[in-house]
């Protein structure tokens, strides 16, 4: 038996890990089971989605491999258990990059999935998902493969859906090519929120990754300052002569460092205050080109393991919203609510999402998108979230699953509206109810 | 399932009708919990709880009746509470106890037994009908009710507090050996409360009421402090009177 959590370290739960290495053992465990079952990979989701307790967590990490890619179409097929570090530190030196990346490489391939992550350019490619070309799918009725045209319904039943349609052993993706190891960065520093959003609305075509850090303990005239982002894989002839020779580095060092490992509960109201003042004066005025490492700019909290831990011992809630285009306004409330509240806040991010994505549970909606971290203990905070979702549901917006460890169950059905699909889906999958997780007994998912 | 704050959505309270208990449930329904399982002797009280808590948010409150003079009814009840709850039970409420007349109890074997049984005997019988359930759940909290009057007991309700001392002694016990399990188990220490259960006696230095001692508890779930003193400072207070001279503390007013 063993405990887990989520990255917030929120809702500890005890349960049976195993960790099955093919396809045979976690369909062996999946028509044997006679209590709930759910599949984690690397713990990312903050919440309690890849945890279900008193029952059985499958480790997908023993499911790993790294195909070949393909030299004319970028697939390489990979072990859903494999990490997207991993993947990168395959692929990068070949000329490869993963077609979408969330804010951290310690996120396995099947995790990435079961949440249909998004990265700095959905404006542009979308989620996760839009890039898998086919996944295996173990489900207690059986194991099959399914893609976008083959099998609509259960890939983008899948798609998402935080592991409770089965457990994906393994996925072929669409990489994309790259010709060097950096990206080319401009960097923007917005006095206040009007001038972040107004800069963001406009030109969003003009980059791939777009990308904003806002203060949210910034208060009256800089309410909602913030560092815009925004960059471009670099192509051979943007880097210097005698850089051009080697455009990638063989083995991905760079992305690779080694992590500095936080102390314990550094964060606190005055410290984050702290960061939050350096983050927004470090950052340049105006920036035009500036070649960044591929690590530094996709995953910049990488460099710091275990920075969960910086939050102490009742650990972190992360709100992720999103609404739509002509909910600007939410999101200015949103971060208003916040920064008058009093309630600590580390740097937030305010994204652009594009249309929408096909998966049923998929969280991103065309407008805009706004993660907050905030450490559990201020007692106001329950009440703030919970205020929140109001706001956001009421608008036709949503918060994400991958995130979620607080929501209240009645705004989900408002939240995500396809979410009947799903259920008549995992009837037919999982007629006996075994694939289950704490997140979806909490949510009544 | 419980939240990232501690908050729970099903409960079950054993003593439904405890006013303590009442309170707490009455907090958490304004949150997320919905289910709440009701256990207690009197229908009426019980019945009037649940309206209250309905009104709070609950959806779910179904009643299991039981007496607490009866120890070997206590495995039982809890099985027909967890049924009850129809899933997993992110808390336990256990507030069940008998103050007794010490002067009309003290000299008599029943009556004293009385006060052990509902106060010690049974709620010691449904913790231990309660523990393997939970960590089969592999998750899930109890939170108990104890008293300052177990901490050092006094002449004045040596019976009362003496089975509480040892209900507080064996919870703190029983904590240590929940851990790793995913189960918590938290212990209440109010001071003398103004209730119906202490109702027409005087009042005593630090005495506090029932909303105070709930606000204490629903505090102390998301912080998941495993001892809840309330008034908060009696933690520090009986720091101090733990030491005194059992001449000295004999004369203390209360």
């Amino acid at each position: 038996m063993t405990a887990l959590t989520g990255w917030g370290r929120t809702q500890p739960s005890v349960a049976t890990v195993v960790t099955p290495a093919n396809e045979h053992d976690v369909l062996d465990i999946l028509s044997r089971a006679t209590r709930g079952v759910i599949a984690r990979g690397l713990g990312r989701s903050y919440g309690d989605a890849a945890q279900v307790s008193g029952g059985i967590v499958i480790d997908g990490r023993g499911l790993g491999g790294i195909g070949p890619i393909d030299e004319s179409t970028g697939e390489v097929t990979v072990g859903a258990g494999t990490s997207i570090e991993s993947l990168l530190a395959t692929s990068v030196p070949k000329g490869w990059f993963i077609a979408v990346s969330p804010g951290t490489r310690q996120v396995t391939i099947g995790g990435a999935i079961a949440a249909d992550v998004h990265g700095k350019n959905h404006h542009r490619d979308g989620a996760f998902c839009q890039h898998v070309r086919s996944m295996r799918l173990v489900t207690p009725t059986g194991a099959m493969t399914v893609g976008a045209a083959n099998d609509p319904e259960v890939f983008w039943g899948t798609a998402g859906a935080m592991g409770l349609t089965g457990v994906v052993t393994e996925a072929t993706l669409a990489l994309i090519p790259i010709e060097t190891d950096r990206v080319l960065v401009d960097t923007d520093r917005c006095k206040d929120l009007d001038a972040l959003m107004a800069a963001m609305a406009t030109g969003e075509e003009d980059h791939r990754y777009s990308v904003a850090w806002v203060d949210c303990m910034a208060t009256g005239s800089s309410l909602g300052r913030a560092v815009l982002t925004r960059g471009d894989h670099a192509r051979r002839e943007h880097l210097d002569a005698r850089e051009q020779g080697r455009a990638i580095a063989p083995s991905a060092s760079g992305l690779l460092r080694v992590p500095w490992r936080a102390p314990s509960g550094l964060l606190n109201r005055a410290s984050i205050r702290a960061f939050n003042e350096a983050w927004f004066r470090r950052a340049p005025t105006h920036r035009r080109g500036e070649p960044v490492s591929l690590g530094a700019f996709f995953h910049p909290l990488d460099f710091v393991t275990d920075w969960n831990l910086l939050y102490g011992r009742r650990g972190v809630v992360q709100y992720q919203l999103a609404v739509p285009d002509r909910s600007g306004e939410t999101v200015r409330r949103a971060i208003e609510l916040l920064a008058t509240s009093g309630v600590p806040s580390f740097l937030a991010v305010l994204k652009r999402f594009g249309p929408a994505d096909p998966g049923f549970l998929s969280f991103p909606i065309e407008g805009w998108t706004l993660a907050l971290d905030m450490p559990v203990g201020p007692p106001r905070l329950p009440g703030v979230l919970d205020r929140l979702d109001e706001l956001v549901a009421a608008d036709g917006g949503r918060v994400y699953l991958a995130k979620d460890a607080r929501l209240d169950p009645r705004h989900l059905p408002a939240m995500y509206p396809r979410l009947d699909e799903l259920t008549a889906l995992r009837a037919r999958l999982d007629p006996h109810g075994v694939l289950n997780s704490d997140l979806a007994r909490r949510l009544g998912v | 399932m419980q939240d990232a704050f501690g908050n729970p959505q099903r409960i079950v309270v054993l003593g439904g009708s405890s006013d303590i208990a009442r309170a707490i449930a009455v907090r958490l329904c304004r949150e997320r919990a919905r289910t709440v399982v009701l256990a207690g002797r009197s229908e009426a009280l019980l019945s009037d709880a649940a309206s209250e808590l309905r009104e709070a948010g609950a959806t779910e409150v179904p009643l299991v009746r039981f007496d607490a003079a009866v120890p070997s009814s206590a495995a039982a009840t809890v099985e027909a509470c967890l049924e009850a709850a129809g899933g997993p039970v992110d808390l336990v409420v256990v507030a069940v106890g008998a103050l007794g007349d010490q002067a009309l109890d003290e000299d008599d074997a029943t009556r004293a037994l009385e006060v052990v049984n509902a106060t010690y005997t049974w709620p010691v019988a449904a913790l231990s009908a309660l523990r393997g359930r939970l960590v089969a759940q592999g998750t899930g909290r109890i939170l108990v009710c104890s008293s300052v009057a177990g901490v050092r007991v006094r002449r004045a309700n040596y019976l009362y507090g003496g089975a509480k001392a040892g209900l507080d002694a064996t919870c703190v016990g029983m904590a240590e050996s929940l851990r790793g399990t995913g189960v918590a188990l938290q212990i209440l220490r109010p001071g003398f409360v103004r209730s119906k259960m202490t109702h027409g006696r005087p009042d005593v230095p630090f005495a506090t009421d029932v909303d105070a001692v709930a606000d204490v508890a629903v505090a102390g779930l998301s912080s998941g402090q495993p001892v809840l003193w309330s008034p908060p400072i009696l933690r520090y207070v009986f720091a101090v009177l733990g030491l005194l001279p059992q001449g000295v503390w004999r004369r203390l007013p209360g």
